[in-house]
């Protein structure tokens, strides 16, 4: 047994996914979540045993309209997507060979599915077999040590070229415009797939344009358009070798640490957690299923960075809310690096009770 | 946002309160303000789920979409919004006096004012204006002549939200933000409930308790998104029970409740901001928002179309254009009316203040490009802010926005800036017209500009929804017939 799953115990560790690997970008800096992340602790059943209301459920008519799309666009071999794909990547027709990799004849594992992926997309590259549209593949990737198996909507192949992702999301592109936030919350995703195919293949025949399926304006009809990730390739990249010197990280915790979910008192868990250093942001709030807990504790301990980054940098270097009130006040005593700030402050904070009176 | 912004933030969060931001109100509140909070159907575009609306805050309408999924009700939903926005637009836009001017122009007496809880609720009405001002109310796929129209004005009400300044419609969490700082985050500004619970908290409580209480499962969201679990648990149900019964009971129980909250957040929000005194550059605004929907009705009902999918190239940029001109306007403008938003600026180094220490009225210079002697008498200020005005600058005062003057000289603490008009035409400097010594004064690089003259947007820069240029967007059938799904 590794260290890591020393400090899961018991309990059943947390399946990583794109999504949850592509979140780990969000807090880079942030070793609480790196370590809990490395050990696939369930981060939502954490806080559910800390009383935490849980609302990063995701709502069964989202679910089912996700779903209802997906299907459409894979119905009768795919034909929706073919018909996109030979648009955007110029597929001659005769070329278009659709294979779903979930058939594996009665293996249903996770490891034969891999497996069967692999020889299929290795023999596409090889110009072997008419494969275009490879439907459910099952790829893998090493995260911290552990292998996460990973189910991109479909890869694409096109002859002589390279492989694309292809990611099918329900929500619309409206008037050729779609939602900022939607769309790139979908490229770090797809991002994760490109790296984990590209350790298959190599680097260089898998693009870093993506295919993103969406439906056009309010109907239900696919549109195709490409997104390029290579920015998210470069964080992703980071991110993950990071983890894999989670040792220097776990160094820094006491010996025998645990965080067993099942075995622990909600008490023991709140102290193995708070044990952990955090970097709580305002940005958490939307990333990671710890917000809440980590928001709570920064604001106790009355930490600028929780009132946002814009703060924390004007503060200049000033950590907590006390020493910034403090530091405001004329005749308190201030620290050399801090006489400018101070002095701004001070300033700040007499127009501003001047204009109020 | 500037560090007396961050500063405020910090004090805020260690009082337990929200702070003035402001000491008058920069948006103009209508005499009846409709509220309107709207939700949508999760993973859908546009598909409407329920309402919320009306101008009485005892007495609100509910409108809901029994089961969403179903095209005829989402169109009924929209003739139902239809019934209640409409007459409240007609009857306040169809009062119009005419201005008298070098080329006279018609202006509403008053405006309709539509108060949503977010941004999120201006973008979900643009998406509904969006989804239903092409249809036809004839031939296949027909729907009642109130959707096409309401899409029409939804549409026009959502795109002049997006100038700064304009109070026809407005995001009640952008409001707040405007007038109050809180100690908490600015996502966590976007969300009603915690919002007002640092502004005004229920009584023994404190801002973050009261906030706290938002994240509550039993605080519902503000909207157009719905909780998950509010979907899983509640609505799931009561529309099943709607297509087993055709009862819409469960469904208007369950999603009133999701509303009422909201709905009483806001003209509680109402309240708060009803009790600052309107600044006059607001009052100025509304005027315009007036000419634009006096326009906007001249150009309905003279048969105009409705507006495009998208600006072309050209209407796009001289938009883009036109919005950072009303942007640099309205910041110009409110820090002009409010001294606690001008210290904003001061903190920043863009405006000083302080006591005129000297003044010299008989200096006379002929000025580049002149002939004459002309008096440019100059005023010499002590100032304790971080100025980061440079000489040459052109500056103005808030006491006398009509006079510009330039810094010509410029150390610590001390500024000199020359008078360069508004001094009458005598050979001194009229009585009163520079400022005197022990004068407090303000100067700041600022310009309110456009919005102290032109009630209108030049001729060629009219928006193409008005009449302007460039070709108009016609719609097809083919828009008429687009599949809502
Ligand atoms: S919420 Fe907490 S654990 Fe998660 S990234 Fe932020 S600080 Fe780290």
């Amino acid at each position: 047994m590794n260290r890591l799953d020393g400090i899961r115990g018991g309990t059943p560790g947390q399946d990583h996914n794109a999504r949850s690997i592509a979140a780990l970008a969000a807090n880079p800096a942030c070793d609480r979540r790196a370590i809990l992340d490395a050990a696939a602790i369930d981060k939502p059943l954490l806080m559910k045993r800390l009383r935490f209301d849980d609302r990063w459920g995701q709502s069964p008519f989202a679910i089912q309209r996700n779903q209802q799309f997906t299907d459409l666009v894979k119905a009768n071999g795919a034909a929706h997507l073919l018909r996109l794909l030979r648009e955007l990547l110029d597929l001659p027709i005769e070329e278009a060979g659709y294979v779903n990799l979930e058939d594996v004849g009665g293996h249903e594992g996770h490891l034969a599915r891999h497996g069967h992926t692999r020889r299929v997309i290795k023999q596409t590259a090889e110009g072997l077999g008419r494969a275009t549209i490879l439907d459910r593949p099952l790829l893998r990737l090493d995260v911290a040590g552990a292998q996460v198996y990973l189910e991109p909507d479909v890869i694409a192949f096109q002859l002589g070229g390279m492989f694309h992702i292809v990611a099918i999301k329900s929500f619309a592109i409206l008037d050729d415009q779609a939602d900022t936030p939607k769309v790139s919350a979908a490229a770090r995703e797809a991002a994760v797939y490109v790296h984990a195919l590209r350790d298959v293949v190599g680097r260089d025949l898998v693009s870093h344009d993506v295919i993103l399926v969406c439906p056009k304006d309010f109907t239900n009809a696919p549109t195709a358009t490409t997104v390029d990730v290579r920015h998210q390739l470069v964080t992703l990249a980071r991110q993950l070798s990071r983890l894999t010197r989670i040792d220097a990280l776990l160094d820094r915790l006491p010996e025998g640490f645990s965080l067993d979910l099942e075995t622990l008192s909600s008490g023991e868990i709140e102290a193995a957690v708070a044990a952990i250093p955090a970097r709580y942001a305002p940005q958490c709030l939307s990333a990671c299923e710890l917000s809440h807990l980590c928001r709570k504790e920064a604001h106790l301990n009355e930490q600028v960075d929780a009132l946002g980054r814009i703060v924390r940098d004007d503060l200049g270097g000033i950590e907590s809310v006390t020493t910034a009130l403090r530091v405001a006040t004329p005749g308190e005593p201030v620290a050399d690096d801090q006489a400018e700030i101070a002095e701004r402050l001070r300033h700040v904070a007499r127009i501003y009770d001047e204009a109020v009176a | 946002m500037s560090l007396l912004h961050s500063y405020v933030k910090v004090r805020a969060r260690e009082r337990g309160r929200a702070l003035p931001r402001a000491t008058v109100r920069h948006i103009h509140l209508a005499e009846a303000p409709m509220v309107f909070v709207p939700l949508r159907l999760a993973g859908e575009a546009a598909a409407p789920l329920a309402a919320m609306v009306g101008t009485d805050p005892l007495h609100p309408t509910l409108l809901v979409v029994p089961q969403p999924r179903n095209r005829d009700l989402r169109f009924q939903f929209l003739a139902d919004l239809g019934a209640v926005l409409l007459p409240y637009i007609d009857r306040i836009s169809r009062q119009v006096e005419t201005v008298e001017a070098k080329t006279p122009f018609d202006r509403c007496l008053d405006a309709p004012q539509i108060v949503v809880p977010s941004a999120g609720g201006v973008e979900f009405t643009a998406k509904l204006g969006r989804s239903s001002r092409f249809r036809r109310t004839t031939g296949p796929y027909a729907v009642e002549p109130a959707v096409p129209m309401l899409g029409r004005w939804l549409t026009f009400l959502a795109e002049q939200s997006e100038f700064a300044g304009s109070s026809l419609m407005v995001a009640m969490t952008d409001l707040l933000t405007a007038h109050w700082v809180t100690g908490q985050s600015a996502p966590e500004d976007g969300d009603l409930a915690a919002l007002l619970g640092w502004i005004d908290p229920p009584d023994g409580m404190t801002g973050p308790e009261a906030a706290a209480l938002a994240d509550d499962p039993l605080t519902p969201p503000a909207g157009p998104d719905t909780h998950p679990e509010f979907d899983r648990q509640e609505l799931q149900k009561a529309i099943e029970h709607y297509d087993v019964t055709g009862s819409t009971d469960q469904v208007e129980q369950a999603l009133h409740g999701q509303l009422r909250p909201t709905w009483d957040r806001m003209w509680q929000a109402i309240g708060l901001l009803a009790a600052l005194k309107e600044s006059p550059g607001a009052t100025a605004r509304w005027e315009r928002d007036r000419v634009h929907v006096a326009m906007h009705r001249a150009w309905i009902d003279g048969g105009g179309l409705p507006q495009g999918k998208r600006d072309s190239a050209v209407a796009a940029a001289k938009r883009l254009a036109r919005l950072e001109a009303a942007q640099q306007s309205f910041e110009a403008t409110r820090a002009f009316d409010d001294p606690l938003v001008m210290a904003e600026y001061r903190a920043d180094g863009v405006a000083f203040a302080g006591e005129v220490v000297a003044v010299d009225l008989t200096r006379r210079i002929v000025p580049p490009g002149g002939k004459r002697e002309v008096p440019r008498p100059l005023v010499t200020i002590e100032t304790s802010d971080p100025v980061r005005l440079g000489r040459g600058k052109k500056v103005r005062s808030p006491s006398r926005p009509r006079q510009s003057a330039t810094i010509t000289a410029i150390s610590e603490k001390i500024i000199t800036v020359q008078i360069d008009d508004g001094m009458g035409r005598g050979a001194q400097p009229a009585e009163g017209s520079v400022p005197g010594v022990g004068t407090v004064i303000c100067y700041t690089e600022l310009d309110p500009g456009e919005s102290r003259r032109a009630p209108l947007p030049p001729r060629e820069e009219t928006p193409w929804t008005h009449g302007g240029p460039p070709p108009e967007y016609v719609p097809t059938d083919d828009d008429a017939m687009e599949p809502w799904s």
